[in-house]
């Protein structure tokens, strides 16, 4: 079974779908980093740390900002898919941005991206290729399962939000809901806003 | 000539160009137009400035200021997020426009920068206060509880403006149609009154922060509570009388208020223009 969902954003052209799989108990992390090092093409995928990841809408954020600099031809890292894992990073460092939120050799749980920036990139050929290359077992990309990854505090300490909602002193009944939300939406922010002077 | 033709707007930047369905004009303004589109899933909604460039300034003026208007935007509206501050959220942003990652900087003056917002339900309070003057108009007077609800609603309106002032960010043009009354359940905003009432309930929130600072001078603020103030007097004469509710809101929200409300008395008496000190 494939694990890999296509996802078309509204903003990017029809030709451009997203493919990501989620991986948990990845048995070959080592591997895969090796490849990346490596360049080795066959393994161009943007290969994020899923713990760092908050949700969805996270990971949508960090691809389509990606896109977008790499539409208007603004790349500052080799390729989209390393842009990508750059985009989740509220600094200007891209090695940093890797150590980050990239694939490390510890790293169990996978999130894989991949865009379609040629026409032979299509969701069987992504799909086929992970089958065989990723020792882990598949999960749904949801929500509900990222909740069960992400370490939320790591995050907040990269995305320097360790203050959040202490200075919002009113919501006596701030839900745990809405405390993610104010999370998210900030950390959303500042991915929005990385690199402006 | 040519025969009048319909009115086709201006190309959206890139990649709003690709977006499908593509995005609905709302309104002009002199700097800016704004969109309802989506964000990253066709099924949340989200608003779309565009700050097109300006073929009448030169390129690298035009840019510069395109490029410092809408981070000013862009960093106030983040940092209300993560004040906890009722505004739209930044969700994406382009300060440099189209065209401008040429090899020479950009010369095409195709610019055209964006920023992509959380969307807001609700009707304006301009449209709420509006809504409850013809009613008061019609009925001929204001029984006690009505006069209450509005009261509640004014201090609402002095509590955001209060959590905005307190994370230090001051507006720069608060009107009644730069706040939105977001219904506590969704869905119901658009309703007409139908039981001679006008829903009040929600969350106020503020919106438009193109022309916003950041700013913590009791001078700052006394302003932007002033043009509000004018803003009821000329807008809405029928509730210019519970205006003080708005200032009681403002003052239980924060500690500062109480020396932006004194400097709010000077600011009366000349008008919004600051003195020429220093």
């Amino acid at each position: 079974m494939s694990a890999l969902e296509t996802i078309s954003i509204p903003h990017l052209p029809s030709s451009m779908p997203v493919h990501v799989a989620l991986y948990r108990d990845v048995k070959n992390a080592p591997f895969l980093r090796q490849q990346l090092i490596s360049g080795n093409a066959d393994f161009e995928y943007a290969l994020i740390d899923a713990s760092m990841v908050l949700s969805r809408t996270h990971l949508l954020t960090a691809v389509f900002r990606a896109a977008n600099d790499y539409l208007n031809g603004r790349l500052k890292s080799r390729n989209i898919h390393s842009e990508i894992v750059f985009s989740f990073s509220p600094t200007n460092n891209i090695a940093d941005s890797f150590r980050k939120f990239g694939i490390a050799d510890s790293t169990t749980d996978l999130l894989l991206v991949k865009v379609s920036v040629t026409p032979e990139i299509t969701h069987d050929s992504v799909a086929a290729h992970l089958n065989q290359s990723i020792e882990g077992t598949p999960a749904p990309f949801d929500n509900e399962t990222l909740s069960g990854i992400s370490d939320v505090s790591k995050i907040k300490k990269v995305y320097k939000l360790g203050a959040l909602g202490s200075s919002n002193p009113k919501k006596a009944a701030g839900v745990v809901h809405d405390e993610m939300k104010q999370l998210e939406l900030s950390v959303i922010g500042a991915i929005a806003l990385r690199g402006a002077t | 000539m040519a025969p009048p033709t319909t009115y086709t707007p201006p190309p959206l930047p890139t990649p709003f160009n690709n977006t499908h369905p593509a995005p609905t004009l709302l309104t002009q303004g002199a700097e800016a137009r704004l969109y309802k589109t989506t964000h990253l899933t066709p099924t949340t909604p989200a608003a779309l400035k565009v700050r097109p460039s300006k073929p009448y300034r030169h390129p690298i003026l035009d840019r510069r200021l395109t490029r410092q208007r809408i981070l000013q935007e862009a960093r106030c509206l983040a940092k209300l997020v993560r004040e906890g501050v009722p505004v739209p959220a930044l969700l994406a942003l382009d300060w440099e426009g189209q065209g401008a990652g040429n090899a020479h900087g950009g010369e095409s003056g195709i610019g055209g920068a964006w920023l992509l917002m959380e969307w807001i339900d609700g009707l304006v309070v301009r449209v709420v206060l509006e809504r409850w003057e013809r009613l008061v108009r019609a009925e001929g007077r204001i029984s006690g509880v009505e006069e209450e609800r509005v009261r509640d609603f004014m201090r609402r309106i002095g509590n955001s403006v209060g959590a905005l002032h307190r994370a230090g960010v001051v507006h720069g043009d608060l009107t009644t149609s730069n706040l939105i009354l977001r219904p506590a359940s969704p869905g119901t905003a658009e309703a007409e009154e139908e039981d001679g009432r006008v829903d009040m309930d929600g969350e106020v929130v503020l919106i438009d922060f193109g022309l916003a600072a950041q700013s913590a001078q009791d001078e700052d603020r006394a302003v932007d509570l002033y043009v509000l103030e004018r803003a009821f007097g000329s807008t809405h004469p029928h509730t210019e009388q519970f205006f003080e509710e708005v200032l009681k809101g403002y003052r239980e929200s924060f500690k500062a208020a109480a020396t932006a409300l004194k400097r709010l008395e000077d600011v009366r008496m000349r008008g919004r223009k600051r003195s020429m000190i220093g």
